[in-house]
């Protein structure tokens, strides 16, 4: 039986933030980039813009979304945590934070299609 | 009437070896503690492990049981027992000197290096200090002086295990009790000790220690007050 | 050692205060995209909302700043912890990453708030 000392939620709350952060991080090189081509390359932009408007690619940017919102509410729970101190509602406060990543995440979703 | 039988697997050998098993009786009430001291009783005398007072306020006999790190002694065989078999091994993160046993130097050594002793700013001569249960200050200390130093938190800490020279949960809780007591003299260098990725600013709030800690002490808490205190100290210069 | 430590807290710090920052920015940015998904993206649509305008270039600028700080220290604890490569090695990756993705960021801005339409 390999180590069972993980199956708490504020175990996960860290798996999630640490996740969320590494993805992030190799996305926003790549949304710079093509950002970068409104400047120098407006037809290829709008071009990969077009090819955005799939259900599949809707899909992963919610996905991204809901990760840069989860990264946030996780990071958010430290913060308080850190600077503010002890209380005993921090796991309540960590469902909240995927709750509401969860929703964000799905109100992209809505409008976007 | 036939015995119910527990298959118990222990560990035997140190960083090399393997899981033997045996079949113990089980007894109403039974421990962890009590199998494993059928076993070296009456099954094989060369099984090394350590217990000492068998009522769960020396720490001594803390093992990994079923994947957690626990007081064996504390521990309900019928608390543990996952379809009739328990595992058990020493705990993680410290060298297995043999069997059940860990070397607990490398903990120890972290408390020292976390400045975890009491430094005196006064003497014989001085009136005794008058420090109020209720004070805030004394408050946060006590809330984390029960520690007896039993390793539990240690060896479920994930930051301990990812990086060897993180000083761990126990050393950095008994810092924190002594940041906040008013008596001693010692923490400006306390906090210089506690600094940095390998001190208070590598938890990553994770909670184990919180979870499995027997005493029910919250490390995570403490840390964060250190990290606090150390930024508090990296402003004014003082690191 | 003891300079060890007191870079390791400086690089803390600056980790947590610029999350505080990037939490402004992040909360703006996402309802920004959930509007500007919903009147269609385009080249033309973004270099309008940008082009010419302080106060965007201002809020990018500052959130492109408080990614280059944020994002290279979370990876560079990430590598610390999760690989065996040595510390001054991870340093200097993070510290590219950063300068990488400042690099970039304010191309982008910068060249967006100076198209005209």
């Amino acid at each position: 039986m390999k180590s069972q000392n993980r199956n708490h939620p504020t175990y996960w709350a860290f798996v999630l933030h640490r996740l969320s952060g590494v993805l992030l991080a190799v996305f926003i090189p790549v949304h710079l980039y093509v950002l970068s081509l409104a400047v120098t390359d407006g037809a290829m932009l709008d071009q990969l813009l077009g090819w955005t408007e799939t259900p599949m690619v809707k899909l992963m940017e919610s996905g991204l979304v809901v990760m840069l919102a989860a990264h946030l509410t996780g990071g958010l729970r430290l913060l308080v945590l850190e600077f503010l101190g002890w209380y005993d509602w921090q796991k309540t406060a960590v469902a909240f934070s995927v709750g509401i990543s969860l929703c964000v995440g799905l109100v992209f979703l809505l409008n976007a299609s | 009437m036939a015995e119910e039988m527990i298959k118990v697997s222990v560990w035997r050998g140190d960083a090399e070896g393997e899981f033997v098993e045996f079949d113990v009786p089980r007894q109403e009430s039974q421990t962890v503690l009590d199998v494993v001291t059928h076993i070296q009783r009456h099954v094989d005398p060369t099984l090394s492990y350590r217990f000492a007072c068998r009522v769960g306020v020396c720490g001594s006999c803390a093992m990994t049981v079923n994947g957690k790190a626990r007081w064996t002694c504390r521990s309900h065989v019928s608390n543990v027992i996952e379809d009739g078999r328990i595992e058990i091994r020493p705990l993680e993160s410290l060298p297995v000197v043999k069997d059940l046993v860990v070397d607990m130097t490398d903990f120890f050594d972290k408390w020292a290096k976390a400045k975890g002793s009491f430094v005196p700013t006064a003497t014989r001569n001085d009136e005794m200090a008058e420090v109020s249960p209720r004070d805030k200050q004394r408050r946060l200390a006590d809330a984390g002086i029960e520690c007896i130093g039993c390793g539990v938190c240690y060896a479920t800490c994930d930051v301990v295990k990812w990086k060897p020279d993180y000083l761990g949960p126990a050393a950095m809780n008994r810092s924190w009790t002594l940041v906040n007591d008013v008596r001693d003299g010692g923490n400006e260098e306390r906090i210089r000790a506690i600094a940095g990725d390998d001190g208070c600013l590598g938890c990553h709030s994770q909670q184990g220690c919180v979870e499995r800690c027997p005493q029910k002490l919250n490390p995570t808490m403490a840390i964060a007050g250190l990290k606090r205190e150390t930024i508090r100290a990296a402003i004014k210069g003082k690191l | 050692m003891e300079n060890v430590a007191r870079s390791e807290t400086w690089l803390w710090l600056a980790q947590r205060v610029s999350a505080m920052v990037l939490a402004v920015c992040v909360i703006v940015h996402i309802a920004t995209m959930i509007y500007a998904v919903q009147q269609g993206l385009s080249t033309a649509a973004i270099s309008a909302r940008i082009s010419g305008n302080l106060m965007w270039l201002g809020f990018y600028t500052t959130f492109v700043a408080a990614v280059s700080i944020h994002a290279p220290i979370g990876v560079r604890t990430v590598l610390l912890e999760a690989t065996e490569l040595p510390q001054k090695r991870v340093g200097l990756l993070a510290m590219l990453f950063g300068l990488f993705i400042l690099v970039l960021g304010f191309r982008a801005i910068f060249g967006l708030y100076g198209m005209s339409l």
